[in-house]
């Protein structure tokens, strides 16, 4: 079994008052996919932000490659490797594609800004365009070629089929194989149990705020009531 | 004749006010951070000039050291005061930064007196020019050709670097910036500094032509506000549109009719704040 990279430790976290997460506890190993699994509200957008330092947890840890990270600033946390393609995917209508890409480049990164033209073509026809005048399966493209060319050590998609037409979810699914494919690891939430079924080794089931399932994707795809119960699906 | 005279001279004054209102157009793009000490870095700006001018520092050096010490002064202010009060609603925002451009003013009487004082353009530049049958001072030519040069080098810094573009994302979502591994907090109050330098500049700059006393914030701070107004929150382009508009008019003013300059001016602000209110340039 390879080095565990990222640790989620029992992490409580709140918006004001209400208390979200419930004690987190989940791990993503150098070189895996792993999915966090949920019905809407579960807490997996805000998993994702108590990581990366939007939400930061009010007890409980994470540890990135060893180093404790709670606490620190979203561009600390950034500058370890640890990147979020987050929900809305934040792409900046104001800048052009290419500006969206060069405000995030790092030397250090393994991918430049051709390599993602290489990944998504799409993109390199529309670099001069603004951010604004892409389609949602466009932005989420260079959500996350941004977050490639960001020196990533670890990757989170946050839904990013979400709301996109099958075609355009195919060609993503087919950019995320190839990016899988580099040994990158990948925390991926995600709704649609076959983009699951495709890319992952892992999967976690959130609900009200906790981990109710932990499992290999074998364990998980052969287990009708676990997903029956917690996602409320027939999956095929 | 007379126009012609009267539009060169607009737009000599457009400029400098198109200096003075970029920085508090940005900076409310940026940081939607209402200031109202934004005309105390011109006054800051025109009386450093003056005084290190008056102790005999050559020109040229009191014109570029005296907005860099107000920038200096400005980030410090960022970052030990301002940046704590962003997140509050904007009346605070004002009732702060009203407190520190009245402790500014007084300040600058403690230091300098109440009375002001004139500032004489440099030797080279103290000539004038003939524009047709007018006589024109150099020194005012002078300032319509530095403050373009500038106005292109801040196109560039804002269009064309990296720095330009994360102030571009930072005015969308901080948070992104953020989450790109950025250091938001830098970017603010490395805007916050150009922004109050370029106000100190535009102090400085128009010491020689208009004199230096004590009040001269107040009343930049009125005429950026109606430029940023008329020319949309956060644009640069509009903050230059309407800068050379409230120049030119306030200018052309002076020989139709000068008590009405100002009414003209205000006028005018009322007018863009009824039909689009997001001024000429602004964006959603
Ligand atoms: N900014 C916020 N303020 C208050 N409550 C929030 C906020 N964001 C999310 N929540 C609440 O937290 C819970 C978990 O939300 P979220 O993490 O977005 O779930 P998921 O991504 O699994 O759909 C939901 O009940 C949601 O209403
Ligand atoms: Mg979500």
């Amino acid at each position: 079994m390879s080095a565990t990279l990222l640790e989620v430790e029992n992490v409580h976290g709140y918006y004001g008052k209400s208390h979200i997460l419930q004690g987190v506890t989940l791990e993503v190993r150098e070189g895996e996919v792993v999915t966090l699994l949920g019905r809407n509200g579960a807490g997996k957008t805000s998993t994702v932000k108590s990581i990366s330092g939007l939400l930061a947890p009010r007890t409980g840890r994470v540890r990135f490659a060893g180093t404790e990270i709670s606490g620190w600033q979203p561009h600390q946390i950034a500058q370890l490797g640890l990147a979020l393609v987050p929900e809305n995917r934040g792409i900046f209508g104001l800048l052009s594609v290419e500006e969206n890409l060069r405000i995030a480049a790092r030397k250090r990164s393994p991918w430049s800004i051709k390599d993602v033209y290489t990944i998504f073509p799409r993109l390199e026809e529309r670099r001069r365009n603004g951010g604004g005048q892409l389609s949602g399966g466009e932005q989420q493209m260079l959500a996350i070629a941004r977050a490639l060319v960001n020196a990533p050590k670890l990757l989170m998609l946050d839904e990013p089929v979400e709301g996109l037409a099958p075609v355009i979810v195919e060609e993503i699914v087919a950019q995320l194989k190839q990016i899988r494919a580099t040994g990158i690891p990948i925390l991926l939430i995600e709704q649609n149990l076959a983009v699951c079924t495709e890319l992952a080794d892992r999967h976690y089931i959130l609900e009200l705020g906790r981990v109710v399932y932990n499992g290999t994707h074998d364990e998980f795809a052969a287990d009708e009531i676990t997903k029956d119960r917690y996602l409320g699906v027939n999956a095929h | 004749m007379i126009y012609l005279f009267q539009l060169v001279n607009g737009i000599g004054l457009g400029m400098l006010y198109f200096l003075l209102a970029v920085g508090l157009s940005i900076i409310f793009g940026l940081l939607h951070f209402v200031n109202f000490a934004h005309g105390a870095f011109y006054l800051l700006g025109a009386y450093l000039a003056y005084d290190m001018i008056e102790r005999g520092l050559n020109f040229w050096a009191g014109l570029v050291l005296a907005p860099l010490v107000v920038a200096a002064l400005a980030a410090l202010t960022e970052i030990v005061l301002l940046r704590r009060i962003y997140h509050l609603p904007h009346t605070f925002h004002i009732l702060v930064t009203v407190g520190l451009a009245l402790m500014v003013q007084e300040l600058v009487i403690i230091l300098w007196g109440p009375v002001g004082g004139n500032v004489s353009p440099p030797e080279a530049l103290s000539g004038v020019v003939m524009l047709g049958d007018f006589i024109y001072p150099q020194y005012r030519l002078f300032v319509i050709v530095f403050t373009m040069v500038l106005a292109l080098g801040l196109w560039w810094l804002l269009e064309g670097t990296r720095l330009g573009a994360v102030v571009r994302a930072g005015s969308e979502s901080t948070d992104m910036v953020s989450l790109l591994g950025i250091d938001i907090l830098k970017v603010n109050t490395a805007v916050f500094a150009l922004g109050a330098g370029l106000a100190g500049l535009a102090g400085s700059l128009a010491a020689p032509i208009r004199g230096v006393e004590p009040f001269m914030g107040v009343e930049a701070l009125g005429i950026a506000f109606v430029v940023v107004v008329i020319g949309g929150m956060g644009s640069y382009t509009g903050a230059l549109v309407a800068g050379l508009l409230v120049g030119i008019v306030q200018s052309i003013m002076t020989t139709l009719w000068p008590e009405g300059a100002r009414l003209m001016i205000y006028l005018g602000m009322g007018l863009v704040i009824l039909t689009m209110p997001r001024g000429l340039l602004g964006r959603a």
